[in-house]
């Protein structure tokens, strides 16, 4: 019980600090630029939960969501496809290895060259910096198959989609969540500066839109806000990367222990 | 029928050639339990994959029921000896077992019906929901066999399947194949580099040289087919035999050694 | 021979994107061939203001990526050398980590304007964690035997840093200055992208406004460059200092 209440007090007692010295260090600031942390929670609610939640938050999220997926079957499609055919992953590399190393915020740009500024641009801005990270990991996963594991296939004659599900993706799969861990957090960043360039909506363009209208409380609860999403996402993750590895971290345990 | 005729094996990589295995030719009759041993790196794991048809030989066949293995022919099964790296991590027991029955098409009641009995045979019939790296070496070991046995096959290769276990587990799973192979009348080519194991196991005793690897002997295992770990291997005939394996396979180490 | 196929997929790579404008697959005003990219390219690397641009870049990643180092090795071992202080830290990094540093945008823009100093701060954030995030994994690996060791033979906290801690956590630190140097560079040309502080982020920026498309094709081809030249060196680095890891020498084929 005390290692639990332990554990808890460890957990919570330096944010609770750090919350409480802003709140009232904060308190009776006139500075124009930090105002007191009491505006900034004041603000939030009416500022995120009417409107703007339908009209900006929402769909922003919701392109993350739609360029994001669409990131994750392309990678992985790409990914294993590579990954298994050893000349098309000589041919393949050096271009992969540098279209991966291009900053991925240089492709706002060009994508709203080419698909001007709507949903579309955003989406595939997303799905064009997402993808590399997932299809480069996914491409070393697949290399990375046992051997023992592949002559059992062999031997027990496991092929075709079986074999892909069972032993090829499988197989991958902490790699891919690697990627996809990348991924992610690469298209929070692209959701929020595409919208900063170039959108008349999305959580971006209003934290955006507050600043040049020095409205600094909203802004701050736009930064907290974008902060929150990000925490929210990644813990997100870690549920989902706990079901789909729980038999890679179990594993992992295991032989450490022997 | 198993038949190896004129095996030769060569690896060559950056230019330089290891003979693996230089002429082997041997059969095995439909039914027979066989054993393989030879000193350690004489390249019998090569030999079992090439059986197996996971590996092409540099030269001669390997031939099952009158036609050559190119590769993995049907009907047989192969327990390496990495349990650890053969079982899918990621399915539990069952599904281990059950994984090769969904890729050889067999329906759903037939496939449960085989797996129960396969884990019941080796013992670990409350073990079906359990993941593989939650189990120690021997039970891992014994769910390798449990696969093997659902698969029912005509010709079960064993390699170095007992290498990693501690030695009371072996005792038992040297029991439990006797058993299986009694049971499903199964052609059974075992390979270890444990003397005594092969002189317990098998009908026959196949005795290779160092490599470039051939047959130094090949010796018929007069012992009764009711066999114990007790009375077998205190029978004087089995210390006989085993003293004539182990002086083969210490002349093998010196003419190895002397090349 | 791998190496002669990347190369011909590279040449490939060069080709379809020659062809594909030429022959009217995509449209030449949005995407120019290569050889279009590849003489602006030559065109403005004979100028001036792209050498300033380059400076500024350079300048702003590896000034930030020195300092997001230097703060992560620092923090990183005080507080991975105290088990309570890295108990009761733990939940904070946590949730620090995870904040976008784009998020942080607004706040820089406000506060320094298109300055150097705004980008500057957002690559420093980005870059942070991942080294922070490294050390703490390298100063929790240190071997316990080693650690008793050093106990028994009387090391003082001083040389238990400087003979146990830094030699345990060094290949995680490079490790750390991998992951650092690409988020870096993001960062980077993102802060000159949107919010106009000088380098090349910024030439992109003003390319697209005036429509110079191959231009713009001709500045990201440069930064990807500058993305694989980071990738090559610092993974080359990481090679030299884990030589001695049972990681890397299981590597070597047998």
């Amino acid at each position: 019980m005390t290692a639990v209440l332990t554990r808890v007090g460890l957990a919570l007692g330096l944010p609770v600090v750090l919350v409480a010295v802003w709140w009232f260090a904060s308190a009776g600031s006139t500075d124009f630029f930090f105002p007191p942390l009491r505006t900034i929670v004041e603000v939030f609610g009416p500022t995120w939960f009417g409107e703007r939640l339908v009209d900006d938050v929402l769909p922003s999220l919701g392109r993350l969501a739609a360029g994001y997926a669409a990131a994750l079957v392309l990678g992985v499609g790409l990914g294993v496809l590579i990954g298994s055919n050893r000349w098309v992953r000589a041919v393949t590399e050096p271009v992969l290895e540098f279209l991966r190393a291009i900053p991925p915020p240089v492709l706002v740009p060009v994508l709203m060259l080419v698909a001007g500024i709507g949903n579309g641009m955003k989406i595939l801005v997303i799905i064009s910096g997402c993808v590399w990270p997932i299809l480069l990991n996914t491409v070393a996963g697949v290399r990375a198959v046992d051997g023992v594991l592949e002559d059992t296939c062999r031997t027990y004659r496991i092929r075709g989609t079986l074999r892909w599900r069972h032993l090829v993706l499988r197989s991958a799969s902490p790699q891919i969540v690697t990627g996809a861990r990348q991924a992610l957090s690469v298209g929070i960043i692209l959701m929020v500066i595409s919208e900063m360039f170039a959108a008349s909506s999305g959580l971006g363009f209003t934290v955006i839109q507050f600043k040049d209208g020095f409205q600094i409380p909203e802004m701050w609860s736009g930064v907290i806000l974008l902060g929150l999403l990000g925490v929210l996402l990644s813990m997100l993750f870690r549920v989902v990367e706990h079901q789909v590895l729980s038999w890679y971290h179990g594993s992992r345990t295991a032989q450490k222990e022997r | 029928m198993l038949t190896v005729d004129g095996l030769g094996k060569v690896y060559a990589s950056h230019g330089r050639r290891v003979e693996a295995i230089g002429d082997l030719s041997f059969e095995v009759e439909t039914g027979s339990f066989v054993c393989i041993v030879g000193p350690s790196g004489c390249g019998k794991t090569t030999l079992l994959r090439c059986c197996a048809g996971l590996l092409p030989p540099t030269s001669g066949t390997v031939t099952l029921s009158g036609s050559p293995v190119t590769g993995p022919p049907e009907g047989l099964a192969v327990v390496f000896q990495e349990y650890g790296r053969s079982l899918f991590p990621w399915l539990r027991v069952a599904d281990n077992v059950d994984l090769p029955l969904r890729a050889a098409g067999v329906d759903r009641a037939e496939r449960r019906r085989l797996v129960d009995e396969a884990l019941d045979a080796v013992g670990l019939g409350d073990a079906h929901r359990a993941y593989p790296w939650q189990l120690s070496g021997g039970m891992q070991q014994r769910v390798a066999i449990a696969r093997a046995i659902a698969y029912q096959p005509r010709v079960l290769l064993m390699d170095e399947p007992f290498a990693a276990v501690d030695a009371q587990t072996r005792a038992d799973l040297e029991d439990l194949v006797r058993s299986v192979w009694q049971r499903l009348g199964v052609t059974l080519v075992f390979v270890t580099h444990d003397i005594d194991e092969a002189v317990y196991l098998g009908q026959r005793v196949i005795m290779l040289t160092s490599s470039p690897t051939r047959v130094a002997e090949d010796l018929t295992i007069d012992l009764p087919d009711e066999r114990d770990q007790l009375t077998t291997r205190g029978d004087p005939r089995f210390t006989e035999l085993r003293g004539r394996v182990y002086a083969q396979i210490q002349k093998a180490k010196l003419e190895g050694k002397a090349r | 021979m791998n190496a002669l196929l990347g190369l011909a997929g590279l040449l490939g790579f060069g080709l379809l994107l020659e062809v594909a404008p030429r022959v009217g697959l995509v449209p030449e005003r949005y995407f120019p061939p290569t050889s279009t990219i590849l003489g602006e390219l030559a065109g403005q690397v004979g100028e001036r203001a792209f050498w300033v641009a380059v400076g500024d870049t350079v300048l702003t990643w590896l000034l930030g990526l020195a300092i997001a180092v230097a703060l992560g090795v620092v923090v990183g071992v005080a507080i991975g050398s105290v088990p309570l202080v890295r108990a009761a830290t733990s939940s904070t990094i946590e949730f620090l980590r995870p904040i976008p540093s784009v998020a942080l945008i607004p706040l820089v823009v406000v506060l320094h304007g298109s300055t150097i100093t705004s980008t500057l701060i957002l690559v420093v954030y980005a870059a942070f964690w991942q080294v922070l995030v490294q050390v703490l994994h390298g100063v929790a690996d240190i071997d316990p035997v080693a650690r008793d060791t050093a106990r028994s033979y009387r090391l003082d906290r001083w040389a238990r840093v400087r003979y146990l801690t830094w030699p345990t956590a060094l290949p995680y630190v490079v490790t750390g200055v991998r992951l650092a140097a690409t988020v870096a560079l993001i960062l980077t040309i993102t802060g000159e992208l949107v919010i106009g502080s000088p380098g090349l982020g910024q030439l992109i920026a003003t390319a697209r406004q005036s429509g110079a498309v191959p231009a713009m094709y001709a500045l990201i081809v440069v930064t990807g460059v500058f993305g694989v030249l980071a990738n090559v060196v610092t993974r080359a680095a990481e090679r030299r200092a884990l030589h001695w890891h049972p990681s890397m020498r299981a590597e070597v084929p047998a």
